[in-house]
């Protein structure tokens, strides 16, 4: 039976049923107004805990049996043990192990060592993956063999559409570098330490049941906490949560490309020459190379004029930290921690504070931070001719990334995005995106190696560059320029089966992925 | 030529930008291609379309074509089909791909050559965005970084690039091999205006002449108009001790260069950073050049990484008098460019000078002073020099002495 789709505000032809419940097409930018209460998780009673508050059980497979696990369930966790993480795989073991069926995994996001899962979604164990999906998990999405449909949300989309009760978690397992017997937990200390769980707020307040997962048990109170023990229903304690040296690159590397070097160099100078750049700027920028290597840049350019940014968004890095310990920067605000600095520096300097994602990227919220951040620097897959922007799937229509925090970011003042013209042959700036994860009117400017594009809403820019001496190009004559280099591409050919959905901040479906035609 | 298969270009899992085709001729069936291609999805039909009618341009109809493919633009694929094509067929034929207008830019003799950024002639990534950097040149290179099994297909490439990949105003150079293999790469790349040829290891004004005059028949029988300049390159005892005779051999010689690797190799002693072994040589080449009324060229700084190093090398090499050096990676450049500049402080202190020499000659007096410093016909001579490289680099208006400041002022 076809589901009935119509085109959405975006102009994008979107599905009214995504996996049997019914979805709200995009209808622009703040356009949609949610109604009704947040969700409530069942109310729970001290009697079911124990008094001297140790909620110590054996085991993953005992704590998951208490959980009541069952198909059909909805089972969530987070990322911060990122390419180290060894207990996501587990579950899901185990669940199969149970002949448990139909189980939606609900990661805030996905990495290569997920890869195993693609078994328990081939065994039934799993129907589908709503969250981010990196390489052989996309690719697998793509081919159209995973049973559900994917639902892609940001960051901020995930714990609103946790807020709303859009996805009603049944059980969360929060892995935990450090945690106590009542399960308060912090993402500092021991031996799989990753800084900050920044991603796990929203999980522990609104699942059904919790349960965290440590293998540095401490004594009460596990201090500072970032998971609150009154929340959770069960602590496991392991062996090994994660392995140390994928969890936080040892150090992050700002890029050694030239070309990529040029782009931050420019990026800088335009920051620099528009004005955006100034004593008491917010800033967030990611913790790819060409970012830290903008970050770099910043910095220097501070430290001449003598400014200091008022505060910065993580993803921390070495770079940032370095602007926070050499006075370019106020404070730090961190939803997570890239590399080892950062790890030391969350830990022991006070300016350097655990922000959750629940309170930076949530659009259903009294306001966020991202809204406040003067200098936004974004990546893309592919920026097309309207500004509009693709992070998920590559030019040859294949899901191959997350959106993470990037449709949330897009509500910064001035939103940058810093990238290569085209990458080998493959063209970045196009005639409309492959995939629209983001409206180009929230994208102000786009920075290439051959160029720069203000996006002509954006009249204000365009005045204030006047005589920067800056190569300023429309898009336009950018995209021109990247096929005159590599030739007019082809479009992917895709069949109608909707693999994917592409949700934006407000729960509304923005656009779909379909399968890849084979052959 | 007996095979009916050959290979040319590069694939490899390190391998961007490039391709690695085979060609096998066959007797009947026509046209198979073998693809196997990142960018399948996206060119899979255009690249299918392009070899076909690069086939056809050399008359062959029955061929197996097999293309590992790593996202090659299509002047690289053009490229090293024709070098698997001129394995197996004897023809005089070039497939030549669009001359792009924005190419056609010619140099002049007395440019600024500060940087000049090598570029293998058989890398196509490396190629791609070599522009970008801001050197005042580009080099081409066929000779020392090309295996000797790769070279006549680097030249394809390299003849494909003069053509498609736009430079963005550096000057177009190649550094061609030495010998007979120097002179055909001379045939096939000099219509494809090339701004300035590279003499490799020269040591003494015939290898000069030689090329001259073949680049001469070249420029005749093309009936090329823009200038094909010169820049020897001396890497040896011997170069060293003809140098000035080289620097003489042309007129076409814009430049001369030395090549401290090799000439270090030559006398026998380790190259250092502070090249206190090659002092005698890097001055006498200044010196050789400048008496031909050439521009003295430094060898390159072979520690990328270290960009401290590189700073001082600069300091000194324009302190010796040089007038430029290589770049064997895009970010020495700005390094390099900055170095050999005039700082603001050497600009003011040269408008200065000449302001008050052209103020004592208004009053009728032919020496004159600045401070307690005498200021005599060469001081003004170097000074004039400096402000006339300030205003070739944008760093001083045309018309500076209208604009002169007041006294304290920047």
């Amino acid at each position: 039976m076809a589901i009935k789709t119509v085109i959405n505000a975006a102009g994008r032809r979107v599905p009214l049923k995504i996996n049997g419940q019914p979805a709200i097409p995009f209808k622009g930018v703040g356009k949609h107004r949610p109604e009704g209460t947040k969700h409530s998780p069942p109310v729970p009673t001290c009697n079911d805990f124990p008094s001297d508050g140790n909620k110590v059980v054996t085991s993953l497979e005992e704590a998951l049996h208490r959980c009541g696990l069952a198909s059909g369930m909805t089972i969530s966790t987070h990322h911060h043990l990122r390419d180290g993480d060894l207990v996501s795989n587990r579950i899901f073991e185990i669940a199969s192990a149970m002949g448990v069926k139909d189980l939606v995994w609900f990661p805030s996001a996905s990495f290569p060592c997920n890869e195993p899962l693609i078994r328990y979604l081939d065994n039934g164990t799993i129907n589908r993956i709503e969250g981010s999906m990196n390489g052989p998990l996309g690719r697998y999405v793509s081919e159209g063999r995973m049973k559900g449909t994917a639902v892609l949300r940001s960051h901020g989309g995930r714990v609103q559409a946790i807020q709303d009760g859009e996805v009603k978690i049944d059980i969360a397992v929060l892995v935990a570098p450090s945690a106590d017997s009542f399960g308060n937990a912090r993402g500092t200390g021991g031996p799989s330490a990753c800084g900050v769980l920044g991603y796990a707020k929203a999980d522990s307040m609104y699942a059904g049941k919790v349960i965290v997962v440590t293998d540095n048990l401490v004594e009460i109170p596990c201090f500072p906490l970032e998971i609150e023990g009154n929340y959770v229903d069960y602590v496991v304690v392991t062996d090994k949560i994660g392995i140390p040296e994928k969890i936080v690159s040892g150090t992050t590397q700002i890029t050694k490309s030239p070309d990529r070097l040029l782009i931050a160099e420019l990026t800088a100078l335009f920051l620099e020459k528009s004005g955006i750049l100034r004593d008491g700027v917010t800033i967030q920028a990611g913790a790819g190379g060409t970012s830290l290597a903008i970050a770099v840049f910043l910095q220097e350019i501070m430290k001449r004029k003598g400014w200091t940014a008022k505060l910065g968004f993580g993803g921390s890095t070495k770079y940032m930290v370095s602007m926070l310990e050499e006075g370019q920067m106020n404070y730090i605000l961190d939803a997570q921690a890239f590399d080892l600095d950062a790890v030391r520096s969350v830990e022991k300097n006070p300016k350097h504070v655990p922000y959750p994602v629940f309170n930076a990227y949530n659009y259903h919220s009294k306001g966020n931070l991202t809204s406040m951040m003067d200098i936004m620097i974004l990546g893309a897959t592919e920026i097309d001719l309207n500004f509009n922007g693709n992070v998920v799937t590559h030019s040859d229509g294949y899901l191959l990334h997350g959106i993470g925090g990037w449709q949330n970011c897009l509500h910064a003042r001035n939103v940058i995005i810093p990238v290569p013209l085209f990458r080998d042959r493959i063209p970045v700036i196009v005639d409309e995106v492959t995939t629209l994860c983001g409206p180009g009117e929230l994208i102000d400017v786009v920075i290439t190696e051959r160029g720069i594009a203000v996006n002509p809403l954006r009249k204000d820019l365009i005045r204030s560059l006047k005589g920067s001496g800056l190569p300023l190009k429309t898009i336009a004559e950018l995209k021109e320029e990247a096929e005159k280099i590599c030739g007019k591409p082809q479009k992917p050919i895709f069949e109608e089966d909707i693999v994917a959905a592409v949700k934006w901040v407000d729960g509304t479906v923005i656009d779909v992925i379909r399968k890849i035609k084979q052959g | 030529m007996n095979s009916t298969i050959a290979t040319a270009g590069n694939a490899g899992p390190k391998v961007r930008s490039d391709c690695e085709i085979t060609l096998q001729l066959k007797n009947r069936s026509g046209i198979k291609i073998e693809l196997a291609s990142k960018v399948a999805a996206l060119y899979g039909k255009s690249i299918k379309e392009q070899c076909i009618e690069i086939l056809s341009f050399f008359n062959i109809r029955n061929a197996d074509l097999r293309i590992n493919d790593s996202g090659a633009l299509p002047f690289v694929i053009a490229a090293r089909l024709e070098a698997a094509i001129l394995k197996l067929v004897n023809t005089e034929l070039e497939y030549l791909p669009e001359f792009i207008k924005e190419n056609r830019y010619c140099s002049t003799a007395g440019r600024c050559r500060f940087s000049r950024l090598y570029l293998p002639g058989n890398t196509p990534a490396m190629m791609i965005n070599a522009g970008l950097h801001s050197a005042h040149g580009i080099i081409l290179d066929l000779e020392d970084s090309v295996a000797p099994e790769k070279k006549d297909e680097a030249r394809i490439l390299v003849r494909n690039a003069l053509r498609q990949v736009n430079f963005y105003g550096a000057e177009r150079m190649v550094r061609i091999n030495q010998g007979e293999r120097g002179i055909a790469d001379l045939r096939m790349l000099i219509p494809h205006n090339v701004n300035l040829v590279v003499v490799p290891k020269c040591e003494n004004p015939g290898q000069v002449r030689i090329i001259e005059n073949e680049i001469s028949a070249v420029r005749k029988r093309n009936r090329i108009r823009n200038p094909v300049f010169l820049m020897p390159v001396i890497e040896s005892a011997l170069g060293v001790e003809n140098s000035f005779d080289i620097a003489r051999a042309s007129e076409n010689i814009v430049a001369m260069a030395i090549g401290l690797e090799d000439y270090t190799a030559d006398i026998g002693v380790q190259r250092t950073i502070e090249g206190k072994e090659s002092f005698f040589a890097r001055s006498r080449l200044v010196v050789a050049a400048r008496a031909a009324g050439t521009q003295p060229i430094d060898s390159v700084f072979s520690d990328v990484g270290d960009i401290e190093g590189l700073k001082q090398n600069v300091t000194l090499s324009k302190a010796m008098g040089f007038e430029g050096m290589g770049c064997i990676h895009p970010r020495q450049i700005s390094v390099i460019n900055e170095g050999f500049a005039p700082d603001k402080e050497e600009i003011q202190k040269a408008t200065r000078i000449a302001a008050a020499f052209e103020e004592a000659r208004k009053n009728g007096l032919s020496v004159v002073s600045l401070g307690t410093k005498m200021i005599d016909p060469p001081v003004v001579a170097r000074a004039q020099k400096i402000i006339d490289l300030a205003v070739k680099l944008g760093r001083l208006s045309p018309n500076w002495m209208e604009e002169i400041p007041a006294e304290g002022n920047e």
